[in-house]
C-alpha cells in the first residue's frame, strides 16, 4: 500500500498533529517501511480464526452502583490545569 | 561489606540480624546516587526526602521486612505529589493527584522511594535515548544505551542506585534493558499486576513488572505488587502466591522447549553460543531440553506494531493541552491548543506511533490492519498453546544483541522495532517472561536469555531461572566497570 | 410539485441518562448540579493512568429499556472506543459500543390523533458516557470545561428511519419517555437535559424507494422544538429540491429563537471515529438466566396500565390512554384516587383542568409541583361540599403557583363554601328583593330566569355559596 502526501496530511489532523513540510516526506517513508512489514500480518494463516480483544477471555467485570469519595481534591485534580477560572479550566471560546 | 552489592534478600538477612540499620541502607544508596549519577543519568526525579520518608516509616512502625529497603519507580507509575513526567516535554510538570495501585503496595510496605527513572518517552523506545530529558547510559559502557523502555531502572539498578526498581514492558521494555544491563527482568502475566496508575501506552499489551538484581529479589518484588485490584477489571482474580516458596526446588524433568525459529540469521553468534551454555546447563540440571518450533515472530512483531500504535494513539489523545500538561504558548483558538501543544509537547517518535496508529484504525484500514492483527494475536497464543503442552517453559534469547552504541539506531525506526523480536510476542499472548543474564561477550557487554511461561505460570519460570542463576554465579564473575 | 408530492422520512436517536447514583466507570455521584467539578475524580477527569470499571447497574438498566421495548438481548457485548477530540470529552474517546450493542431490533407501538396504530423499529439500544459541560464566560471571552456530566451512564436508542410526519416523531419521542419513566432507568427530564434527542430527517418523492440525503439536527431537548425544528427542516429541504438545490448530508443545530437550523461543524473536518474495541474493559457476556430475572423483575408497563385502567376503574380507552401516556400522570392518578376514592373525579381534572394548565404553561407532566396527596384533597373537598367546582378551579391554579394543602388555601383564601341554611336563606332573599322582574319571568315558566338569579347570588358571595342549596331555596321560595 502507497501512502500518500494527502494520506499522511489528513492522518495527521485527525490526530491533532501537526507536520512540517519538510517534516512530511520523512513520515511518509517511516511510515511505509513499517507498513511494509506490517503487511505480513496479511500472509499469516489466520483464516477461521476469532479476534482476540484483550490478552484474556474473562467476563462480566462490573462495579457496585455505589458511590465512593474521590481520592483526590478538587484542588489536586485542578493543579496541573494550564489555565483555570473559578473552578473550571479555562480554554479560548468555542464556538458551537 | 558493600551495602550497594547487596541484594535485597540479604539486606533482609542483616537487618534481621541487626548487622546493619535501615538508616544505614538509606544513607549508602544517597551516597551511592550522588557519586554514580552524573554518569549515568538513570533518574528524573530524584527524592530529596528519602530521610524524612524513613523517619515516618519508623514513627508507624511498620512491621513489614522491607520498612525502609529503597526502590526506584519507572517514571509513567503515578506517585502522588511526586512529579510523573513519562520522560516527556508534555507532562514535564505533571504531579499526579494519586497514587497507582502499586505505589499504595509499596508504601504500604514502607519502601523508600529514591526517585522516578528515566525511560523512552511514554515508554515507546528501546533504548531510552527518546526520553526528552536525558540519555541514559550502560552501567558497563557507557558510551551505551541501557535498553528500553524502562532504561533508566534497568541502569539504576545495575550500577547499585537502587537495590530494585519497578518498570513497564508492553514489547520489551523490562526484559531487554534487563539483559543489556546485565540484571533480572520479570514481566508477569498480563493482569497479575494491576495497571492502575501506569500511564497507558498500548492497554492490552502493559504489564508492570521488576528490575532486581537477581531472582530471588524479583520473587520478593512480585510478591508485593501482584494481586487482583478492583480498580482494573483486566487484572485477574487469584489466589494469592508466595513466589518465593518454589525457587528451591529442583529442576529435573522440567521440560524446556527452544523454539528453533528463535535462533535464526538476525540473532549475533556470541549471543547464540552464550544460550547454548545456558541449555548446556539446564541438561545437567535434570531439565529435559528439546527443540521445539515457534514459527510467528516476524507475525508477532507485525501485530504488536499495529496493535500497540493504535492503541496508544488513542490514549495519547487525552494529552491535549486542557486539563494538564504542556500547553502551548502559541494559540489563538481550540485547535491551536490542540495542533501545537501536541506537536510541541511530543517527541518525534511518539509521534510517528500516533501516525501510525491513526493510519491503522482509519476507515478503509481497519480491516486490514487493526481486524487482521487481532486474528493473529489469536494465532499467536493459539501457537504457544500448542507449545505449551508439551513444555514448562521456552528458552530464548532475551535480545537478539547486546546493547548498542549510543546513537546508532536511533533514525532507523524500523531497525529499532526488530530490536523487539524476541519479546513481543510474549506480550501478544499475555504469557509472564523473565531474562537472566548469561555472561558477557568479547566486550564485556552482557547477555540475558529469556524464559516464557504459560499464564501465571511465574512460579515455573522463577524456578528455572533461579536454579540457573545458582549454578552461573553471574554477579559473582561479573560486574559493571562503568567504562567510558 | 408541492408538499403533498413528498414524503417525509424521519428517523430519532434518543440520548437518556440513566438514574443510577454513580457514573459508568467511576464511583462518582451522578447527581444534576453542584459547583463545577465537584462531582470528579481522576478517572472521569481522565487522569494519565487510570482505568474504567463498568457500573453493573448501568448494564442492567439497558437491558430493562430492551426488553421494554421488545428488543432482542445481546448474549455477548463489548465497549468500544469512539476517538474524537472535543474539550468536553476528557479521554478523547467516548467509551460506547460499535457493533455489538445490549438491545438490538425492538421496537415501540405509537397511537396518532386519529386513531391510528404504527410501530416504529428499534434498530439498537447501547450504553455510552456523557460528555462534560462547556460555559461560555461572555466577559472574558473564554469558555470553561465543568466535567461533572462526564462519564454520566446513557442509553442510546436508534430507531429505524419509520417515522413519516413530525407528529409521528413526537408521539414516539413520547412513547420512548414514558416506557423509560414506567420501568424508572432516566428520569427524562429534558429541560435538564436527561432525554434529548438527535432528528434525522430527509425527504424523498412518493413513490421513490431511495432515501433522501439526510440532515441531523443535534440535542433537541423539547418536543415543541422537535416538532419545530422538524417541520422547518421538511419545508427547507423541499424548497431546496424545488429550486434544484442538493441536500447536502451535515449536522445541524436548531436554534429556537429564530426558528431555523445552522449547519455546525467545520466541513474541512470529515469525521473518522476510528472505533475499535475498548482494551481496558472486558466482554460483556449476559446468561438467560439474568436476562429472564429482568424481564420478571419489570414493572407494569403502560399498556398494561392502560388495560388495567378500563376494567379496574371503567375509564374509556382514551381516557386510559391519556392517562397512562405519561408515568407521572399515572403516578398521580393512583395516589389521588387511592386517597380520595372517586377515580373518575380525579381522571377528569387530571385530562381537563391539569392538562390545559400544563398546555397554557407549557410544561411537562414531571414538572407539576404539587402532590397527589394535594389533588386527592382537592377532589375530597368537592365531594364534602366544602368548596364549589368553581373555587376548586381556583384552588388548583393556586396549587400551581404556590403548592400545599387545598384546606389550607382555602383557610388563607377565605373560600368555605356557604352551606348554612340560614346563611343561604339570607342571601337568596336578598337577591329575590332585588331582582322583581326575574321573579315574575320565573313565574311566567322562563327557567332560565333561575340560572340568573343563581348567578346573582354566586357573584354576591363571591363563588362560595353552595350551587345546589341555592338552587333548592331558590325554588322553594319562589314556589310558596
Amino acid at each position: 500500500m502507497q501512502v500518500s502526501r494527502e494520506e499522511i496530511l489528513h492522518i495527521a489532523k485527525l490526530a491533532n498533529l501537526n507536520l512540517k513540510e519538510e517534516e512530511v516526506d520523512t513520515y511518509i517513508l517511516h511510515l511505509q517501511d513499517i507498513l511494509n512489514f506490517a503487511n505480513i500480518v496479511n500472509n499469516a494463516p489466520i483464516d477461521g480464526l476469532k479476534e482476540t480483544i484483550g490478552a484474556q477471555d474473562t467476563y462480566n467485570v462490573f462495579r457496585k452502583d455505589e458511590i465512593k469519595q474521590s481520592p483526590a481534591t478538587k484542588q489536586e485534580l485542578l493543579q496541573n490545569a494550564p489555565e483555570q477560572q473559578e473552578g473550571m479550566f479555562k480554554i479560548p471560546k468555542v464556538i458551537n | 561489606m558493600d551495602i550497594i552489592e547487596l541484594t535485597v534478600h540479604e539486606l533482609i538477612e542483616k537487618l534481621k540480624n541487626k548487622e546493619i540499620t535501615r538508616e544505614e541502607i538509606v544513607n549508602a544508596y544517597s551516597n551511592r546516587i550522588n557519586e554514580k549519577e552524573a554518569d549515568v543519568q538513570a533518574f528524573v526525579t530524584i527524592c530529596e526526602n528519602v530521610q524524612k520518608q524513613l523517619a515516618q516509616v519508623e514513627q508507624k512502625q511498620i512491621k513489614s521486612e522491607l520498612a525502609g529497603i529503597p526502590i526506584g519507580i519507572k517514571d509513567n507509575i503515578c506517585t502522588k505529589g511526586i512529579k510523573t513526567t513519562c520522560s516527556s516535554k508534555m507532562l514535564e510538570n505533571f504531579i499526579a493527584p494519586y497514587d497507582a495501585t502499586v505505589m499504595n503496595k509499596i508504601n504500604a510496605e514502607g519502601m523508600i522511594n529514591f526517585g522516578k527513572l528515566n525511560m523512552d518517552e511514554f515508554a515507546m523506545g528501546a533504548s531510552t535515548e527518546y526520553s526528552y530529558f536525558k540519555k541514559t547510559k550502560n552501567p558497563w559502557n557507557l558510551n551505551r544505551v541501557p535498553g528500553g523502555s524502562s532504561g533508566g531502572s534497568a541502569a539504576a539498578v545495575a550500577a547499585g542506585m537502587v537495590p530494585w526498581a519497578l518498570g513497564s514492558d508492553t514489547g520489551g521494555s523490562i526484559r531487554q534493558p534487563a539483559s543489556f544491563c546485565g540484571i533480572v527482568g520479570l514481566k508477569p502475566t498480563y493482569g497479575l499486576v494491576s495497571r492502575y496508575g501506569l500511564v497507558a501506552f498500548a492497554s492490552s499489551l502493559d504489564q508492570i513488572g521488576t528490575l532486581t538484581k537477581d531472582v530471588e529479589d524479583a520473587a520478593i518484588l512480585l510478591n508485593v505488587i501482584a494481586g487482583h485490584d478492583e480498580m482494573d477489571t483486566t487484572s485477574a482474580n487469584r489466589e494469592k502466591v508466595d513466589y518465593t516458596k518454589s525457587l528451591k526446588k529442583d529442576i529435573k524433568g522440567l521440560r524446556i522447549g527452544v523454539p528453533k525459529e528463535y535462533f535464526g540469521d538476525g540473532i549475533n553468534p556470541e549471543v547464540k553460543n552464550a544460550i547454548e551454555k545456558v541449555i548446556a546447563k539446564y541438561k545437567e540440571l535434570g531439565a529435559i531440553v528439546e527443540e521445539c518450533s515457534l514459527d510467528i515472530a516476524d507475525y508477532a512483531l507485525a501485530t504488536y506494531y499495529i496493535i500497540a500504535c493504535a492503541e496508544a494513539s488513542s490514549n495519547l489523545g487525552r494529552f491535549d493541552g486542557i486539563r494538564y500538561g504542556y500547553r502551548t504558548k502559541n494559540f489563538e483558538n481550540l485547535k491551536d491548543i490542540y495542533r501545537n501543544s501536541r506537536s510541541e509537547g511530543f517527541g518525534s517518535e511518539v509521534k510517528r506511533r500516533i501516525i501510525l496508529g491513526t493510519y491503522v484504525l482509519s476507515s478503509g484500514y481497519y480491516d486490514a490492519y487493526y481486524k487482521k492483527a487481532q486474528q493473529v494475536r489469536t494465532l499467536v497464543k493459539n501457537e504457544f498453546a500448542k507449545n505449551f503442552e508439551k513444555y514448562d517453559v521456552l528458552l530464548t534469547p532475551t535480545a537478539p544483541n547486546v546493547a548498542f552504541e549510543i546513537g546508532t539506531k536511533s533514525n532507523n525506526p524500523l531497525e529499532m522495532y526488530l530490536a523487539d523480536i524476541c519479546t513481543v510476542s510474549i506480550n501478544i499472548a499475555g504469557l509472564p517472561g523473565i531474562s537472566v543474564p548469561c555472561g558477557v561477550n568479547s566486550e564485556e557487554m552482557p547477555i540475558g536469555f529469556q524464559l516464557i511461561g504459560n499464564h501465571f505460570a511465574e512460579e515455573t519460570i522463577l524456578n528455572a531461572a533461579y536454579a540457573y542463576e545458582k549454578e552461573s554465579k553471574f554477579r559473582e564473575n561479573y560486574k559493571p566497570q562503568f567504562k567510558k | 410539485m408541492s408538499r403533498e408530492d413528498y414524503e417525509v422520512v424521519i428517523g430519532l436517536e434518543v440520548h437518556a441518562e440513566l438514574s443510577t447514583k454513580t457514573k459508568i466507570f467511576c464511583s462518582c455521584p451522578t447527581e444534576f448540579g453542584g459547583e463545577p467539578n465537584t462531582h470528579c475524580c481522576p478517572i472521569c477527569m481522565a487522569m494519565p493512568g487510570t482505568l474504567p470499571v463498568l457500573n453493573e447497574k448501568v448494564v442492567e438498566y439497558a437491558v430493562k429499556a430492551g426488553l421494554a421495548t421488545n428488543c432482542e438481548i445481546s448474549r455477548d457485548s463489548k465497549n468500544d472506543r469512539k476517538n474524537y477530540f472535543y474539550p468536553d470529552l476528557p479521554k478523547a474517546y467516548q467509551i460506547s459500543q460499535y457493533d455489538k450493542p445490549l438491545c438490538e431490533h425492538g421496537y415501540v407501538e405509537i397511537e396518532k390523533e386519529n386513531g391510528e396504530k404504527k410501530k416504529i423499529g428499534l434498530t439498537r439500544i447501547h450504553i455510552e458516557e456523557d460528555a462534560g459541560k462547556l460555559n461560555h464566560d461572555e466577559y472574558a471571552g473564554g469558555s470553561l470545561v465543568d466535567l461533572n456530566r462526564a462519564g454520566v451512564p446513557l442509553i442510546e436508542i436508534v430507531s429505524e428511519p419509520d417515522m413519516r410526519s413530525s407528529e409521528e416523531a413526537e408521539k414516539y419521542l413520547r412513547k420512548i419517555k414514558s416506557i423509560l419513566e414506567y420501568i424508572e432507568v432516566s428520569d427524562c427530564k429534558m429541560q435538564e437535559g436527561s432525554l434529548r434527542a438527535d432528528v434525522n430527517v430527509s425527504v424523498r418523492k412518493k413513490g421513490d424507494t431511495k432515501l433522501g440525503t439526510r440532515t441531523e439536527m443535534k440535542n433537541m431537548n423539547s418536543f415543541r422544538a422537535i416538532v419545530r425544528g422538524i417541520e422547518y427542516e421538511i419545508r427547507r429541504q423541499i424548497d431546496l429540491i424545488e429550486d434544484g438545490g442538493k441536500i447536502e448530508q451535515e449536522t445541524l443545530r436548531w436554534d429556537d429563537v429564530s426558528g431555523k437550523t445552522f449547519s455546525m461543524r467545520d466541513k474541512e473536518d470529515a469525521q473518522d471515529y476510528r472505533y475499535f474495541p475498548e482494551p481496558d474493559l472486558v466482554a460483556i457476556r449476559l446468561s438467560e438466566e439474568y436476562i429472564e430475572n429482568i424481564k420478571n423483575s419489570l414493572p407494569e408497563l403502560p399498556e398494561t396500565r392502560k388495560i388495567r385502567y378500563i376494567e379496574q376503574y371503567h375509564l374509556t380507552e382514551r381516557e386510559a390512554n391519556l392517562l397512562t401516556a405519561s408515568k407521572y400522570l399515572s403516578d398521580l392518578f393512583e395516589k389521588a384516587e387511592k386517597i380520595s376514592n372517586n377515580p373518575k373525579a380525579v381522571c377528569n381534572w387530571i385530562l381537563s383542568d391539569i392538562s390545559r394548565i400544563l398546555n397554557e404553561k407549557e410544561m411537562e407532566a414531571e414538572q407539576i409541583p404539587f402532590t397527589g396527596e394535594q389533588l386527592a384533597e382537592l377532589v375530597q373537598l368537592i365531594d364534602k361540599g366544602t368548596i364549589s367546582s368553581a373555587i376548586a378551579k381556583k384552588v388548583l391554579e393556586e396549587l400551581f403557583e404556590n403548592p400545599k394543602s387545598p384546606e389550607e388555601i382555602i383557610k388563607e383564601k377565605g373560600w368555605i363554601q356557604i352551606s348554612d341554611e340560614g346563611a343561604i336563606k339570607e342571601i337568596v332573599q336578598k337577591v329575590l328583593e332585588a331582582n322583581p322582574q326575574s321573579v315574575a319571568d320565573y313565574k311566567a315558566g322562563k327557567d332560565k330566569a333561575l340560572g340568573f338569579l343563581v348567578g346573582q347570588a354566586m357573584k354576591e358571595t363571591k363563588g362560595k355559596a353552595n350551587p345546589q342549596m341555592l338552587n333548592k331555596m331558590f325554588v322553594e321560595a319562589m314556589n310558596s
